[in-house]
């Protein structure tokens, strides 16, 4: 058995930033993570394009891991190796298996932040075969980049997010032949920047609003075969197309990793926090893609420093976190925080519902201009509102 | 006394099994890379309780005997099976007709335990159950099971018994000489056999004829299933009322705490045995069939969807006989639905009656045999004290692999020191890459693991199949 | 008038560019590398490449890499070949310099991350 005040549970950006905050305030902090390493999906993650806001710099995922990693305080206990099994809440106590054996931790606050994991072609109900050559694109991600090894020859990408972009790239760049991506949205599901610098710059064809329809070949895949689809995702008859691969990777979407919280705090497609990080659940805050899935980890860091500094303030009774709604109106998707804590200034995270030219972002009393919104953009906007009943957030196209 | 028996699947491995506690020189030749890979590996899973036949074929006197005979074999084979119990749902009058026949029938293949249950009984044990129910037909033998890990754990203690096991070798031809069977010959090796058992499943009819033994035709019917990821909507097996020979689309809980619904039934002709592809008719079928039960059933937690091929004759019993024409050949074919239930019934049918019986073939026990076996443990169901226990043993048991299904290095070790050499193989021993992440997370993981335990390289593990290497090479070669 | 998005940094500003004799002229850019950007996007693309080098000897069996600047975008397949070449001995450390002035392209080869020895 071990004690501690925070404890937190995954080491990817949230939670390494979460470490800092709460050592940094004061707590003794144990940090804990299931793979051998710290810094999660950024390890795989080769490219450039992270820490642009925090660290005024463009670094690869792994260069951003290790700059996080030198900002946690020496005092923090590190345990990698080690998998949360079991949270039991209301003692305020979770069990950690690992190699060196099975130990029950007792915190006083928590911080969980285990990420997302990616939507799978599987739970797609995409008829056809069961071959081999179907990945998730963190998973050939992961497969390329760090094992080393070659997925297939001959590629297609199904989901234009970021990471099938990336993706795209990567596995032209290693000598495989992508000969698209495709897309079920009539835009691009990633940043601009990636449409341009992963597809573009290779001529890699992008089909918007096409998707798969089903995959043929066994036990190797040999063809897939994609269609266009009308406005409500479904296919139209007689657009098919036959497209020999023997890769498909696939990028439909992350999905929070809630399970083990999921029965005893407020949950909808992540885990409910305030801006504060705190859940419905006084003594648990949680941070990073397990509460929404955020395009850049700089908001990943940030979000994750700031449940731990709140974090190690409740371990020593020094918090009281308020909740007032904070509630999505026209235009609005995605909505971050599900509640507002007056204190901390207010992180408003929202994706749009739709790709609008000129708007008006409402967040309460305040109103902002802003240009160019796409779903697949999240609109970030700080304010410190006074405490009202419930805040509204609305974005308006002019 | 050489025996080869043809077909690993849960018939022929536990055919093989039963044969390796006699002085006889048993071979199991399976064309798959590993035992269970057939028709053993995508159906409904269930232990039915035995009601569906009419007393007097074959099938009604194996399944009731069958469905009995499974308490014992867990005990032996460690496999999991719960006997949850099933109902069988009734919606209107003529539903209500057949209820009364089916439980009729089910007292004549002596089964125990049934009951007429009313509309009260069965919202209050099924409260998700489609409010238009009028009764149900309840048996509380009906059981589920993991029906590949019967064949594994048949099959590992057939090795255990001295059995010799051929993975990856497909049967060509049979020879015969003087109205006997000879030998076996497989795409890589030959074996002399006086006794021949003919337990391959959708193709048996081909089997038989290298053979030139008696053969029924058989045709594949596919089944089509969606698995869910949640167990919310029933803890009972659950089934419409029968219409026209059709079992219909069922909701059925499953030992790894998820939901499977369907199957649809469509004829496929007989080159299209191979043909387990899912469609987009058959997927929506599926749903719309478990609705008919579960109204609620939603398609927002989908782990994966499969088919199966049900191995059809014209006849609809089993064929299982010894040839009149080749003196050893035996046919042990059309194994339908319900041929889980009845498997054990069947390979102690074969070796009792057809092989000492009408055969003449005096077998005699050895004087040791091992009869049962441990199966690899799942740490994750231990009390923390044992999985404690085991971690301070083996380190290995404290490192979480599968992060879905919490399967530890531990228990895919075990799994490659009992003879997988597949992702495949893996996964059906250990439950690992079953979960929602459905392997994406540690496959490679595994992958790794074999070839360290195996001494493959990385680029030569397979999925399942040869040609499924999960790497065609390397990044930097 | 032509629409470029800058992708010096992950906001991925929509950039106005318009071509007059004495220049151009940009709009929509969140901030002056914008402008920068604009500007070399019209007459010289260029990116900075990551990819991975071969390790020999290490836990790894390959490190993650970048360019230490943005090298023209087309000499991109010409630097990849070459990057396949080349193998470096562990332990490789973040930071450290696998080849300098690769191609003569004025920027280094950079380990972007740490590999142990076995
Ligand atoms: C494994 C993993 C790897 C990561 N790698 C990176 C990385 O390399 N770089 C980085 O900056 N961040 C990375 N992240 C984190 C990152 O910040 C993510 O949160 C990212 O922004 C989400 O993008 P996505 O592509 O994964 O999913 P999404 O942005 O949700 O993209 C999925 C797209 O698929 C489309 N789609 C869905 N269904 C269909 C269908 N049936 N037919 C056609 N299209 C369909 C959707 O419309 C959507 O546009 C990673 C995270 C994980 C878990
Ligand atoms: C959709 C569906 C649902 C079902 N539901 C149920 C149920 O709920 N309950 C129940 O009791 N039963 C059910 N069944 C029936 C049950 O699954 C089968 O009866 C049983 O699995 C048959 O087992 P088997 O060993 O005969 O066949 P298989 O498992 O197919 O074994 C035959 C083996 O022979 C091998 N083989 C074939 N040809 C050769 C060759 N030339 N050389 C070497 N090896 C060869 C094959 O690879 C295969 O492994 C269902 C069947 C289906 C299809
Ligand atoms: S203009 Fe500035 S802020 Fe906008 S994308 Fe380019 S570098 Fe980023």
């Amino acid at each position: 058995m071990k004690r501690v005040e925070v404890v937190v549970v995954g080491a990817g950006a949230a939670g390494m930033a979460a470490a800092k905050g709460a050592a940094e305030n004061g707590a003794h902090v144990l940090l804990l993570d299931n793979e051998n390493w710290v810094g999660g999906i950024l390890q795989q993650c080769i490219h450039n394009g992270f820490g642009v806001h925090r660290y005024k710099e463009e670094l690869t995922g792994p260069e951003f891991a290790e700059r996080l990693k030198k900002e946690i305080p020496s005092d923090v206990e590190v345990m990698t190796g080690s998998f949360v099994h079991k949270i039991f809440p209301e003692e305020k106590k979770l069990i950690v298996i690992s190699r060196r054996g099975i130990e029950e931790i007792h915190y006083e606050s928590m911080v969980f932040a285990t990420g997302a994991r990616e939507k799978t072609f599987q739970s797609l109900l995409i008829p056809g075969t069961r071959p081999v050559g179907i990945y998730t694109a963190g998973q050939a991600q992961r497969m390329i980049n760090i094992d080393g090894y070659l997925p297939g020859k001959r590629a297609l990408v199904l989901g234009s997010g970021d990471v099938g972009l990336i993706m795209a790239r990567r596995m032209h760049l290693e000598g495989m032949e992508v000969i698209g991506v495709v897309e079920r949205l009539p835009y691009p599901g990633g940043l601009r920047r990636n449409v341009k610098q992963c597809l573009e710059d290779f001529d890699i064809p992008l089909y918007l609003s096409h998707t798969v329809v089903r995959v043929e070949g066994f036990p190797r895949l040999e063809k897939v075969i994609v269609a266009k689809v009308d406005g409500k995702f479904s296919p139209i008859p007689g657009t098919e197309k036959e497209l020999k691969v023997d890769t498909l990777v696939v990028s439909v979407g992350l999905v929070p990793v809630k399970k083990l919280l999921a029965k005893f705090v407020d949950v909808e497609s992540g885990i409910l926090v305030s801006n504060s990080g705190q859940t419905s659940v006084d003594s648990i805050f949680a941070a990073g893609n397990v509460t929404t899935i955020f395009d850049l980890v700089d908001y990943v860091a940030n979000e994750g420093e700031k449940a731990g500094k709140n974090a190690a303030l409740y371990a020593k009774g020094k918090f009281e976190g308020k909740r007032i709604p904070v509630k999505k109106g026209e235009g609005v998707k995605v909505l971050h925080p599900k509640w507002y804590d007056p204190s901390d200034p207010l992180s408003v995270y929202l994706r749009v519902s739709r790709p609008m030219e000129r708007a008006v972002v409402r967040i309460g009393k305040y109103e902002i201009e802003a240009e160019d919104l796409t779903p697949a953009e999240m609109v970030h906007v700080e304010i410190e509102p006074p405490c009202e009943d419930e805040i509204v957030v609305s974005v308006t196209e002019v | 006394m050489k025996i080869a028996v043809i077909g690993g699947g849960i018939v022929g491995t536990l055919i093989a099994r039963l044969l390796s506690f006699y002085e006889a020189d048993v071979t199991l030749i399976e064309k798959e890379n590993d035992v269970g890979w057939g028709v053993t590996k995508a159906n409904s899973g269930i232990i039915h309780a035995g009601y569906d036949d009419e007393p007097g074929t074959l099938r009604a006197s194996l399944v009731v005997p069958g469905n009995e005979a499974y308490t014992q074999l867990q005990k032996d084979l460690d496999f999991p099976f719960m006997r949850v119990g099933s109902h069988v749902l009734a919606f209107n009058e003529s539903d209500l007709k057949t209820l009364e026949e089916l439980y009729k029938r089910g007292e004549k293949n002596g089964i125990k335990g049934m009951k007429i249950l009313d509309r009260e009984e069965v919202l209050s044990m099924i409260p998700k159950v489609n409010p238009d129910v009028k009764a149900s037909l309840y048996a509380p033998s009906a059981g589920i099971v993991i029906p590949w890990r019967v064949a594994l754990s048949a099959s590992d203690n057939f090795v255990m018994n001295g059995g010799k096991l051929a993975l990856g070798e497909r049967v060509v031809d049979i020879e015969v000489s003087g109205g006997r069977v000879r030998k076996v010959i497989t795409d890589k090796n030959e074996y002399e056999a006086d006794v021949v058992i003919n337990a391959s499943g959708l193709f048996a009819d081909e089997i038989a004829k290298m053979a030139g033994a008696e053969s029924v035709p058989i045709h594949p019917r596919k089944g089509e299933y969606i698995l869910l990821d949640t167990q919310e909507y029933t803890n009972y097996v659950l089934f419409p009322t029968p219409s026209h020979g059709s079992k219909g689309m069922l909701v059925v809980p499953t030992l790894s705490e998820n939901t499977l619904i369907g199957p649809n039934a469509v004829d496929l002709p007989p080159d299209k045995k191979g043909d387990v592809s899912t469609t987009e008719s058959g997927l929506k079928e599926v749903h719309e069939g478990a609705k008919k039960l579960i109204p609620s059933i939603k398609l927002n937690k989908v782990l994966r969807t499969f088919a199966g091929l049900r191995p059809e004759s014209p006849q609809r019993d089993f064929f299982i006989k010894e040839s009149e024409k080749v003196w050893g050949f035996i046919n042990v074919a059309a194994i339908r639905s319900p041929g889980l239930t009845a498997a054990p019934a069947i390979a102690e049918y074969v070796v009792e009656e057809l092989l000492q019986q009408r055969l003449k073939i005096n077998l005699q026990k050895k004087r040791e045999y091992i009869k049962s076996i441990k199966s690899i443990q799942k740490v994750s169901r231990l009390s923390i004290e044992d999985w404690a226990e085991l971690v301070r043993k083996d380190e290995r048991y404290g490192n979480i692999i599968c992060v879905c299904n919490r399967v530890t290095e531990g228990e895919i070790v075990e799994a490659v020191k009992r003879g997988a050499r597949t992702l495949d193989s893996v996964k059906f021993r250990t439950g690992a890459m079953c979960g929602p992440c459905q392997a994406a997370r540690c496959a490679m993981k595994i992958a790794k693991i074999i070839s360290r335990e195996a001494g493959i390289p990385i680029e030569e593990i397979l999925l399942n199949a040869d040609g499924s290497n999960i790497a065609v090479g390397k990044v930097r070669p | 008038m032509e629409r470029i998005k800058c992708v010096r940094c992950p906001l991925g500003c929509m950039l106005k560019v318009k071509v007059t004799k004495d220049g151009i002229e940009v709009e929509g850019n969140r901030c002056p590398r914008g402008e920068e950007f604009a500007l070399q996007e019209i007459e010289n693309p260029m990116r900075i490449l990551t990819t991975s080098v071969r390790v020999s000897g290490g836990v790894l069996p390959l490190v993650s890499v970048k360019t230490s600047g943005a090298v023209p975008r087309d000499k991109i397949k010409e630097l990849m070949d070459h990057i396949k070449s080349l193998e470096v001995e562990a332990p490789v450390k973040i930071g450290d310099v696998i080849e300098k002035n690769v191609l003569n392209l004025g920027v280094d080869l950079v380990a972007t991350r740490d590999c142990d020895e076995k």
